[in-house]
Formats: structure tokens, sequence, C-alpha cells
């Protein structure tokens, strides 16, 4: 697909979203361009994470409402594994551990299902680990974290890490990062956040789900956006995030909509 | 239906019982009188709870021969059938077989030991390290037809494999059958290592799914002495492993691993019992169970840890994935410690996939069967992947996949 400056990368509209039934998503708009960087920012339960699962296809989400474009088509109607294949990225909030699978080897299946849908060759090993090593000296890193289980026994830092090795890995058009500075410390959220500005592209989008503004001091978005009750409240610059910390939630919340637990 | 039992003994016994040393025949004659005692044990009592042996009680088995394999001997080290190791090796035999393995803690291993007469003896001097793998396997004699009714064979393999101070070696002990007919196999391994010996050890079942399979694997660790214990479970239709190690010198170690794979209506049973009865000692046991079908898995995991076992390490993990709503696994650790100096975990899980794992591996472009695969085949490769025995990682990983319905495209190592 192609993507240029200026083009609507991501569009949502009226999008609302229920999880065993309660409602945490209640209408929810969002425009994103090719090459931005948002933020979302909002209390706990205001359904940022809501927000990230149901872009990635999260099954136990039911949309009930509104939709969802991306690059001009129904991301709602993609699986899961359909929108990764198209480009969408989601860095967990709370990576899974997978038993008895390798690192590697999980990021090879990954690469090479993207590959398959694009019509390329798959990788063999030897190919894919060259791929890798130019990937990691890319951000700086190094080849620890490759061999082992899948986050398996990974520290939080650890995990967190190995979102954005995916990230950088699988080259996404649309990564949604879902709360990665939550748990880490200050040299971590560095490097990790360190990593992501190297991953900043021109046809590239993030969308960055926070509860801090911490993050933002060293991923600098070009909009923030309070979720509050599963609404957008509030729109600006990267100003905003900063007035947010000073002054607390409290003050941009709306009449009548409280935070959804 | 114990007199059935006891009637084949006493024929095997006015047989000569292959022309056995008196102290053997003596150790027959009171497993037999352990066993007529004891009985089949039952569902009533606790360390039978999920596992009826009823179909086995209730078979009149006929006393049979099976056949072990050695392949090819490693030079350095001793490895021959046990009634060559009687006649050549008297003393040293007499000094181990049957002093471990307890008659009186399973009426199996009591009839086994009243009917040893076949079996392998293992024998590495001190010292000596033997790097290419020793490979057992034994085949239980091929049952006759169904129609045909009586002379389902019995079968009582023995192994007997000790490692002198110092020695390290590799072994596989493979049990494998004929997929139709009913058999028992009824086995004991006794595996002892002197002061600082290591031994990787890997035991696979995979017999008939019609038969019945009984084991008791029991270790005595020195001081120092390392063991690595996995066992793998394909085969059986109805299977009960005891794995039973001592820790009875300092320092001794001892890794303890399992996985079984099964489906259909097999049933597989591993009672573990791991004695720290010296202090500073190490054991880590890691079971693994994937069960489809109507199958089910029982893991009871023991652990004693003597008075004055101090500095205990002991963890313990049981994983268990049910691949159908009619497959159950049962999950029971015992822990009795009677130091106050001590480490010991235990955890366990029994469960679908997961399905926050299987939205991650989507989330990564991976297919609904892709991701199911590769978190099912994880379940055994994080076993497998214990293994360091050249080739038989490769072999087991073959056999595994296959249980699984998993492509070799699923999990190859990048």
């Amino acid at each position: 697909m192609k993507r240029e400056t200026g083009q609507v990368m991501l569009e949502i509209r009226g999008l609302h979203a229920s999880v065993e039934g309660n409602e945490i998503l209640k209408g929810v708009d969002l425009t994103v361009h090719v090459g931005e960087v948002h933020a979302i920012m909002g209390p706990n339960g205001s359904g940022k994470s809501t927000l990230a699962q149901v872009l990635a296809g999260h099954p136990a989400y039911q949309v009930t409402a509104g939709t969802a474009r991306y690059l001009g088509t129904d991301l709602l109607g993609l699986k899961p594994e359909e929108r990764a294949r198209e480009g969408v990225f989601l860095a967990f909030q709370y990576p899974v551990a997978i038993r008895g699978i390798t690192n590697s080897y999980f990021l090879r299946s990954a690469v090479n299902a993207l590959r398959k849908h694009q019509g390329l060759p798959e990788l063999d090993p030897l190919d894919f680990l060259q791929v890798l090593e130019e990937k990691l000296k890319a951000i700086g890193w190094d080849d620890t974290m490759l061999n082992r289980a899948v986050n398996e026994g990974f520290s939080g830092g650890e995990k967190k890490r190995n979102e954005i090795l995916q990230l950088a890995v699988l080259e996404p058009t649309l990564a949604i990062l879902d709360e990665t500075d939550s748990g880490l410390d200050i040299d971590a959220l560095k490097t990790v956040a360190d990593a992501v500005n190297k991953l900043r592209r021109p046809d590239r989008s993030f969308v960055i789900v926070t509860h801090y503004q911490r993050l933002l001091n060293y991923i600098i978005p070009d909009h923030v956006h309070v979720l509050v009750g599963g609404r957008i409240v509030k729109s600006g610059g990267k100003a905003l995030a900063l007035e947010l910390e000073e002054k607390g939630y409290d003050w941009v919340k709306p009449e009548g909509a409280g935070a959804a637990t | 239906m114990t007199a059935h039992f006891v009637d084949q003994y006493k024929a095997f016994a006015a047989n000569g019982g292959g022309g056995a040393p008196a102290w053997l025949r003596d150790l027959r004659e009171g497993a037999i009188a352990r066993f007529a005692a004891a009985g089949f044990p039952s569902t009533r009592q606790e360390q039978w709870r999920f596992t009826n042996v009823r179909p086995v009680a209730e078979t009149p088995f006929t006393l049979s021969g099976g056949h072990w394999d050695f392949g090819r001997v490693p030079a350095g080290a001793l490895v021959t059938t046990l009634g060559e190791a009687l006649h050549r090796w008297p003393d040293l035999v007499r000094a181990h077989l049957g002093r471990y393995a307890s008659v009186d803690a399973n009426p199996f291993t009591a009839l086994a030991t009243a009917f040893l007469a076949e079996g392998v003896f293992v024998h590495i001097p001190a010292r000596t390290v033997i790097a290419e793998p020793i490979a057992l396997t034994y085949r239980p004699p091929s049952p006759p037809p169904a129609p045909s009714g009586g002379g389902r064979p019995m079968t009582h393999p023995r192994v007997l494999v000790v490692l002198e101070r110092e020695a390290q070696a590799k072994l596989v002990e493979s049990y494998e059958g004929e997929p139709h007919g009913v058999s028992l196999t009824n086995a004991v391994t006794e595996i002892v290592l002197g002061d600082a010996a290591r031994l990787d050890h890997c035991r696979v079942q995979r017999e008939g799914e019609q038969g019945y399979h009984f084991a008791t694997t029991q270790s005595h660790q020195a001081r120092d002495s390392r063991l690595v214990f996995t066992t793998i479970a394909l085969g059986s239709g109805l299977s009960r492993h005891d794995i039973n190690g001592v820790l009875d010198g300092t320092g001794a170690y001892l890794i303890l691993n399992g996985l079984s794979v099964l489906a259909g209506t097999q049933h597989v049973d591993h009672h573990t019992t791991i004695d720290h009865a010296q202090p500073h000692c190490e054991s880590h046991e890691y079971f693994n169970g994937v069960f489809d079908g109507a199958s089910r898995g029982v893991f009871n995991g023991r652990i004693i840890v003597r008075p004055g076992a101090q500095r205990t390490d002991s963890k313990q993990t049981n994983n268990n994935l049910l691949l159908s709503d009619g497959a159950r696994a049962d999950s029971q650790p015992q822990l009795e410690i009677y130091a106050d100096d001590v480490k010991c975990t235990h955890g366990s899980t029994v469960g679908p996939l997961d399905q926050t794992a299987l939205f991650y591996l989507r989330s990564r472009g991976l297919g609904l069967a892709a991701a199911r695969g590769l978190l099912t085949y994880g379940f055994g490769a994080e076993i497998l992947d214990r293994v360091a025995i050249p080739g038989t990682r490769e072999r087991l990983d073959h056999l595994v996949r296959t249980r699984l319905g998993v492509g070799d495209e699923i999990g190859r190592a990048a």
C-alpha cells in the first residue's frame, strides 16, 4: 500500500468496545497521518490499553459500534494475524512467555509469516541471523535475548526491550506501544526510547499509550490525546503532556464522563 | 487374581529360574512373598488413587521373554546381559542388584523382582569417561493376535547401571513395542552413582497403545555425583512409572525431566520421590504433559528432606496442556520437610492453550494453526532441550512432532 506524508494512516470514528459486557470505549475518534507520533494518555481505567488491544484484534473485546480504517481498509474486519501482515504492530503491556520456543525462532516465524504474505521467499536460519544482527546493530543492542525462550524468565525491562526488538525486526507501518514505559527504571526507559527514536521513519506512524509523561521527554510526540471514560476528551501538541503532568487529569474530565473502572 | 501371578512364579522357580545363585533365589522368594501379601494395589490406596490396575490384575498373563539390544558398546564400558554378569562378575552384581528398588514400596516392583532374570548390566569403572552414548533397547515379545485370547505375554526387564567413582556416561534406555495386542512390561531399573560420577540418562517408552507398562526407576547417588534423568512417555495404553531418587551424599545433584504426550484413551501416571538424605544436595524436577483426546495424566511429586539435610535446594514444576475437553491431568506435589534451612519450591499448571499467548503469536502474523502448533510444540521442546545426549534430542524431536502432529517447519532452532 502506498504511504505518503499527509495521507491518513489510521482513522477511528465513534469506536465503542466492550469486554465481558462492560463498555470500555464509548466513542473514540482519532486520526493519525503517515509519519506522525501520537501519544494517548489518561488515568487508570480510561480505556487506553483497550484501545490498543482492539486495534490489534484481541478476541476478548467486542466492537459494538464505530469504525477503524487503516490505510483505507476496514481494520476491524481483519483477523489479528491479517492486521500484523498488513503492517500493524502492538507492543504488549504484558508480553507473554512462550515455553520451549527460542526468541530467535519466534522472530523468524513472524518475519516469514510476513514475507509469505508479501510474496517474498522465506528466510532460512542463516539468512535470518544476518538480518537480525543488522537490526540489533541499528538499535545498538546485543543478542543476549535471542537464544532464550520467548520472555521466559525475562526481567520487566528485558520483556519491554524484546517488544521493541520485534518492532525493529517486523518493520510495521503502524506501531502501537501499550505502556511500554511502565515498570521501567530511567536507564531502561532511555534505552527503549532511544531504540524507538531510531525506528521513527517518515512512512511509519506510532501510537504511544502511556500513563506517564516521562516517556514523552524522550520520544517527542506530534500530538497528545487525553482519553478519559472511553473517549478522547482533549487533544493538543506536546505541551499538553507537560500540562497533564503538572495538573493531573481531573481538569480535563468532561461533564458526566466518569472514568471507567 | 494375585494367585495366578504366584502360580506363574512357582512354575518359574520350579524350572530352576535360570540357574540363579542362592542369594538371587532368596531375593525372588522374598519378593513374591511380599507381592502375595500386598496383592495388586487398589484405587483406595492413596498412591494409586488415579490409576486403576484391575485390567492388569484380571488378565492371565503368561511369563515370557523379550529382547534386549545393546547396539554398539563404546570402548571402556561394560554392557552385558544380567545372566552373563551374574556368571562372570557375581560379587559386583550381588553388591547392587535389588539393593535399591524396594519390594515394599510398590507391588509391581515386588513382582518384577520375583521374576528377576532377564536384563542388562552396565558398569563403568572408576574414573572412566565414556563420551559415546550407550543405547539399550527393549522389545517385549509380540502378543498373539487378539481373538486367540490367552497367552498374553508378561515380561520383567531389569537394568542395573553402576558408575564407579568419577566415572561418566550417557545412556539411552528405550522400550519399544508392537502397535497392537495386549502385553505387560513390568520393568525395574536401578542406577548407582559413586562419588562424583556423572550420568545423563534418557528413558523412552513407546510401547503399543493396547499394552500395559509398569516401571520403577530407582537411583542412588553418592557425594558430588550428578544425574540427569529424562523420561519420555509416548506409548502404552496404561502406564505407571515410579521414579525414586536418593541423594545420599553431600553435594549430590539430580535433575529429573519428564515429558508425556498422550492421545486417545491412554493413561500415564508418574510418581516421583526425591529423597534428600544428606545436606547440600540439589534437585530440579521439570515434568510437562500434553494430553489430547480422552487421555489422562497423573503426576505426583514427592520430595523428602530428611532431618539434617540442611541447605537442600529443591525445585519442582509440572505443567500440563489439555488439547481437548475430554483430556484430564491431575498434579499433586507432596513435600515432607524435616530440616529448617532448606529451599523447596513447587508449582503446577493444568489447562488448555493460553488464549493470551495465542493472541500474542497471532499479533505477530502467525495464523491460528501455526500459533497453536508452536505453543503445543513448545511444551515438548522445553523438556527435549534438556536432553544433552548427542543424536537423542533430534530423534526424540521427530517422535514428539509425529505424536503432536506438528510439522517439521514449526519450532526448528533458528
